[in-house]
């Protein structure tokens, strides 16, 4: 499927969504609250393989990125999700796909994302009792461990 | 017998036991019963964790309930360092992760900055690039191959597959000059001509290999303990490993379809002549022979191409400073792990905004809490051991 019919079969089911063709693949941008109906209506069309999650701090706003593809089909799919800075909340999907389940607790810790109705959202990286800021947010600053040059 | 108290008297097992009930802290999905649960660590020091991995079992009696591993002990935060460093420089970084199969890292990482760049790879840089690629496959899986048997109890193969391994670091010394972590791949080719001797060592270190993994097979894979260890243990299904995004060896166990090189070939595997080994037993064993089988298509692959590198340019011809475009890049590869991806987001600097590592190893720890409840104790190694996980590319 070329990135043009994938576009055109999209739009039809999700008329709210923009979508961006300038990349290697085809881009949905859709809102927060569009999230999670779209998610399951898109496991149920055959996106059963999340084979990347995570997210971007663009400085005015986050924006979680989720790369996901068919096992049969093979045409690779992103989603992204702007999230607000100061209150970044969004559903979960471990249910969905179970490998978010990993994957949105180290969002959860290194950017800050609150995700709704996660079965265990406790620190997977970072050390017990870790406070302050979440180190890959740009404005993170860390003078006694550095890791910038 | 009823009535006969325990030897510590009920519930003092878990009482006694250091901190360990805290460590434990919410409750996933089984409700904890303090007076029956033993909560044991393995790890962060522990022979089959093969690094710094932390497992919490909660165990009720010798049937495991949950394994919950705790990570970060080896997290160098690559991902925020590469934010820093130029686009040359984060692919120096990127062998620390998966130190095992370091080429394929540097490989991924070199075809996502050419891709943003639209950089032609010689055709003598892609051979040595494969031919790198699968030496260090080999590597990896002979390793494998030694760790697993010690794993569940036979020391003799760890020395055997050190023999063929040494074979393969020489090699590398001798063109990349490390043994290791080789940094040998860089955007556009790489970085020098392969050592004159490449060739005749290649072609010694195969007709050597050719001979030496039958005796893999009599050693391990016919023994009727290690079979007995292995099957039906740790079956993972098919949809499983899909949701659980579990890839490489440890899914084409399962049934799965999914090497990188034959779905989405990169450089020259197009045009090669090799087969994606997959079984369908799901278990222990069929993992094993998927690995075993594989080093087998590795070698067909270096046949292939040993005897026809191309003349020409090892490498592109490219600026001093490299400058992604604005946009996003993804590239994929197949390491010897499974899986592993490169995302770029680039504001059109001379480095990278965002950069995200999508590690087989980070996905594939997640599966072993699923298909290890209900296991027992000790067919815990044999689970994680067929896993393959190397701890530096869970952490990053």
């Amino acid at each position: 499927m070329t990135k043009e019919e994938q576009k055109l079969k999209l739009q039809e089911q999700y008329p709210s969504a923009t979508f961006d063709e300038t990349g290697q693949w085809l881009v949905m941008n859709i809102t927060v609250a569009d999230w999670l109906p779209t998610a399951e209506a898109m496991r149920a069309a055959g996106f059963d393989y999340m084979f990347c999650l995570t997210c971007v701090d663009f400085k005015t706003h986050l924006t979680m990125v989720y790369h996901m593809e068919s096992t049969t089909e093979r045409t690779p799919l992103v989603v992204k999700v702007q999230l607000d800075r100061n209150k970044p909340e969004i559903e979960t999907v471990s249910h969905i796909w179970r490998t978010a389940e990993f994957h949105e607790r180290e969002v959860y810790e290194l950017f800050g994302v609150n995700f709704l109705n996660h079965p265990d959202l406790r620190l997977l990286i970072l050390p017990d009792g870790w406070e302050g800021k979440n180190p890959l947010r740009k404005d993170f600053e860390d003078p006694v461990n550095m890791i910038k040059l | 017998m009823p009535g006969l108290p325990l030897p510590l008297g009920e519930g003092t097992r878990v009482r006694f036991m250091y901190h360990q009930v805290e460590i434990v802290k919410e409750p996933v999905q089984t409700e904890p019963n303090v007076f029956d649960d033993m909560v044991i660590n393995v790890g962060p020091q522990h022979p089959a964790t093969h690094g710094v991995l932390h497992l919490v079992i909660t165990l009720n009696g010798e049937t495991i309930k949950k394994v919950e591993p705790h990570l970060g002990y080896i997290h160098r935060s690559i991902e925020k360092m590469c934010e820093s460093l130029s686009f040359r420089q984060f692919i120096y970084v990127t062998s620390k992760m998966d130190y095992l199969s370091s080429h394929i890292n540097n490989h991924g990482c070199c075809l996502c900055v050419e891709q943003g760049l639209q950089i032609e790879v010689p055709q003598k840089a892609q051979v040595i690039r494969v031919l790198m690629d699968e030496l260090t496959r080999i590597a990896s899986h002979v390793l494998w191959w030694g760790a697993m048997a010690m794993d569940v109890g036979a020391l003799t193969p760890f020395f055997l597959s050190f023999r063929e391994r040494e074979m393969i670091n020489d090699i590398m010394e001798e063109s990349c000059g490390t043994r290791l972590t080789m940094n040998y791949m860089v955007p556009g080719g790489v970085m020098a001509d392969v050592h004159p001797n490449f060739v005749r060592r290649v072609n010694e270190f195969i007709s050597h290999f050719k001979s030496k993994i039958d005796e893999y097979d009599e050693l391990v894979t016919n023994n009727v303990i290690f079979q007995n260890r292995t099957k039906g243990v740790g079956v993972l299904s098919k949809e499983d490993a899909i949701s659980f995004g579990v890839t490489g060896p440890s899914a084409r166990g399962s049934g799965v379809s999914c090497d990188i090189r034959k779905l989405y070939p990169y450089e020259i595997y197009q045009q090669l002549n090799f087969e994606e080994v997959i079984e369908t037993a799901g278990d222990s064993f069929a993992r094993y022979v998927v690995r075993l089988k594989e080093l087998r298509q590795s070698m067909h692959i270096i046949e292939q191409l040993i005897n026809n590198i191309p003349e020409g340019d090892f490498q592109a011809k490219t600026k001093a400073v490299l400058k992604l475009p604005k946009g996003e890049f993804y590239s994929r590869v197949e390491t010897a792990r499974g899986e592993f991806g490169v995302y770029i987001v680039s504001e059109g600097g001379t480095t990278p905004y965002r950069i995200k590592f999508r590690s087989p190893g980070f996905s594939n720890l997640s599966v072993l809490d699923h298909i290890a409840r209900g296991a027992k104790i000790g067919d815990l190694v044999a689970m994680m051991g067929t896993l393959d996980l190397v701890i530096p590319d869970i952490d990053r």
